[in-house]
């Protein structure tokens, strides 16, 4: 039997994984290996897999992911700075009928978002959160974020971030697993392949949580800035396994009962 | 006739929201306009016609409750006073830098800073002038009865669809607490969510449409050439609306040598300080902008010729008369009177004002 | 016993030449082109083509979602 050739291989009927057309054409912004790009995905293919592309309505925060909009082939609106899950509540409330979710960095949601982010949750609006932290303000060139680890260097933290002077960072997911309006609370990332696996069937969770009308659905996902880390895209996974997970521990923090 | 009752200012303006076929309410308590959010609880608008009403945790989250759900084209209001409306300056700039419809409430109470609870007219400057950051107006329109805030909710709301901007209605603490004598206008029907995708699924998120692209509400254009041209696409906005919607009313002004300009509840009292300046021989008129912005210059600037003096009267330092003074091109003279931190002028406190600022001076 | 067959193809002026997917192939088959793309990055390819089983973890952590996967069972 003769070997199969490539052309054999690749045709329509064996593709596997494709691209969602729930992308718009426009190349995504990030920088080379940031996590975004995944999360974007996961999202997208979740709302693709459960067939609500004319039913969701989606919000952008200010952060390196203000512009998701444009990659994101749904209806969106952007939010001021930290916004978000006030506009989320907006737009759930007058159309409860409708998917509703933020997808939030760490300094829009952990830090000039806090107020918001905390009564959202709290009173249980039925939206989806997704949040990512990556421990740094990305856009704005890799300033201290909320979430920046005890001695991590950052542009505003340059000697590490000595928690004596800059205080701690805000375990944000841990905070909002306490609230009676969460349902689902769980920290995922996306930087291998089993891990991003898991991560999306999170997120189908959380969509599946909003459906239920059972609460506020959050998830984190703990990512890398390689570029704000000034590490090359793989030593940034490596620093991310080694620092950031033993400080953000992965799991799921609070799961109510989706009947 | 419509129902007629005796109302707050504040209560009315809330029954008339849920007359309107307003689809959410978010707000945040503050005096003296608390009534306001208080009479909607206590009337369960969304038994009575589905519309939503959520107490926010600050204005800074119901304005942005409010930009969000007015992105889907739904009718939304919030209402507030004066340190609660500054607050709300972040989200007024991105509501009308993405061009969202809705309704915003001021019932002005004397500032800076925690100021007073009672009465003003300091936040002139706020509203007409910007207030938040970046190009652009809101529309401002100022009722002096308590019959007004209840007609110039569905005239905001058509101002606001019309030209896909945010509307202010700017009271003041002495509208929002007297109660008067009011007709309410009757039902209107919500729209449902098809009649709203019918309407505005050119823009609005009603999640996308098989078929249209996707909407989406953003205030951000990072290419220069973009948003300049966006800012003069807001430009040719406000020039018609300038040229379109001024409204304003007169009293006794086609005799008149001298002419008041008041808004508001300063309006009221002007109408007596009329009487008082008649009696004594004056030739005293009132002109009264409605809409502060658009500001009436031309109409105020048609009357120059048969005018000795204007005095406007504001509870304020002079906010308004900048405005007059640009009308009048300094061809009579204007001066202002006006009484502040909460206190309110009396009509014989103003006709010597226009004695001693004017008449005399 | 069949075996499985895949490939990959990568996007390649989409690419932006962080390597994460070479690094979680399991069987070696992507590498770095020596060649840049229109951005100027180093892309990924198939240097490797007769391993590649069609597991699909490249495209997983690809953040870009510039590589597309094909798997096929070869006729034993």
């Amino acid at each position: 039997m003769a070997e199969l050739k490539l052309e054999d291989i690749i045709k329509e009927e064996n593709k596997v994984f494709s691209k969602t057309p729930l992308f718009t054409d426009k190349p995504l912004s990030y920088c080379p290996g940031c996590g975004h790009g995944v999360a974007h995905r996961l999202v997208l293919e979740v709302i693709e897999e459960m067939n609500i592309t004319d039913n969701v309505i989606g919000v952008a925060p200010v952060g390196c992911s203000v512009l998701s909009y444009e990659f994101m082939n749904i209806d969106m609106a952007e939010a001021a700075h930290g916004r978000a899950t006030a506009m989320a509540t907006g737009i759930k409330r007058v159309y409860p009928e409708k998917f509703v979710f933020t997808y939030q960095g760490d300094g829009d949601l952990a830090a000039i978002g806090t107020g918001e982010t905390i009564h959202t949750c709290n009173r249980g609006e039925n939206i989806v959160i997704i949040f990512i932290n990556n421990g740094i303000y990305g856009m704005t060139g890799g300033q201290m974020a909320p979430t920046t680890i005890p001695a991590m260097k950052t542009s505003t933290s340059p000697y590490g971030r000595d928690t004596q002077m800059m205080g701690n960072p805000l375990k944000m997911t841990e905070l909002v697993a306490q609230l009676d309006g969460t349902c689902f609370v769980a920290r995922h990332a996306v930087h291998t392949p089993v891990l991003v696996r898991k991560t999306k069937k999170a997120i189908r969770k959380a969509f599946e949580y909003q459906k239920a009308k059972k609460g506020t659905a959050f998830v984190e996902i703990v990512s890398n800035c390689n570029s704000g880390w000034k590490l090359t895209p793989l030593q940034s996974i490596k620093w991310l396994e080694d620092n950031m997970l033993p400080y953000y521990n992965l799991g799921t923090l609070k799961e109510d009962p989706l009947d | 006739m419509g129902e007629i009752k005796l109302m707050k200012g504040n209560e009315a303006i809330a029954e008339a929201f849920i007359r309107a076929g307003v689809d959410g309410y978010f707000g945040y308590p503050i005096t003296p306009q608390s009534e306001i959010i208080e009479y909607l609880m206590s009337e369960e608008p969304h038994k009575r016609t589905g519309m939503v009403v959520l107490q926010a945790e600050s204005e800074v989250a119901a304005i942005n409750m409010v930009y969000g759900a007015a992105c889907t084209g739904k009718k939304t209001v919030t209402t507030s006073s004066s340190p609660g409306v500054s607050l709300m300056q972040e989200g007024l700039s991105y509501i009308a830098g993405s061009e969202v419809p809705c309704v915003v409430v001021n019932v002005v109470r004397g500032g800076p800073g925690l100021g007073t609870i009672q009465p003003s007219q300091a936040d002139y400057f706020q509203s007409t002038k910007g207030g938040g950051h970046g190009d652009y107006h809101l529309i401002v329109l100022a009722p002096s009865s308590v019959q007004e805030m209840v007609d110039f909710v569905p005239w905001a709301f058509d101002l606001a669809y019309k030209y896909r901007n945010p509307v202010m209605i700017q009271s003041d603490g002495v509208i929002g607490q007297m109660m008067e004598k009011v007709e309410l206008f009757e039902q209107m029907p919500r729209l449902t969510n098809q009649e709203i995708k019918d309407k505005y699924d050119d823009w609005a998120l009603t999640g996308r449409t098989p078929g249209r692209e996707h909407n989406v509400i953003t205030s951000l254009d990072l290419v220069p050439e973009r948003q300049e041209k966006f800012n003069h696409k807001l430009e040719a906005k406000y020039k018609i609306i300038e040229q379109t919607e001024v409204k304003y009313e007169k009293i006794m002004c086609d005799d008149a040598d001298y002419i008041f300009v008041a808004y508001g509840s300063s309006s009221r009292i002007c109408q007596k300080s009329i009487a008082i300046a008649r009696e004594q021989g004056l030739k005293v008129g009132l002109f009264r902008p409605i809409t502060l912005y658009p500001f009436p210059y031309k109409e105020i600037m048609e009357m120059v010729p048969q005018l000795k003096g204007v005095l406007t009267v504001e509870m304020s330092l002079g906010q308004m008369v900048e405005d007059v003074r640009l009308a009048t091109e300094f061809k009579v003279p204007v001066e202002h009177y006006g009484r502040v931190g909460g206190m309110i002028p009396t009509p014989e406190e103003i006709v010597d004002a226009l004695k001693t600022k004017i008449i005399g001076g | 016993m069949a075996k499985v067959r895949g490939a990959v193809v990568v996007n390649i002026d989409r690419c932006k030449g962080c390597e994460l997917c070479t690094a979680v192939c399991p069987t070696n088959v992507l590498a770095m082109h020596e060649k840049v793309n229109v951005k100027g990055y180093h892309y990924s390819y198939m240097a490797n083509p007769e391993a590649c089983t069609g597991c699909m973890n490249c495209a997983t952590v690809c953040p870009d979602t510039v590589i597309t996967v094909y798997r096929v069972k070869e006729p034993s």
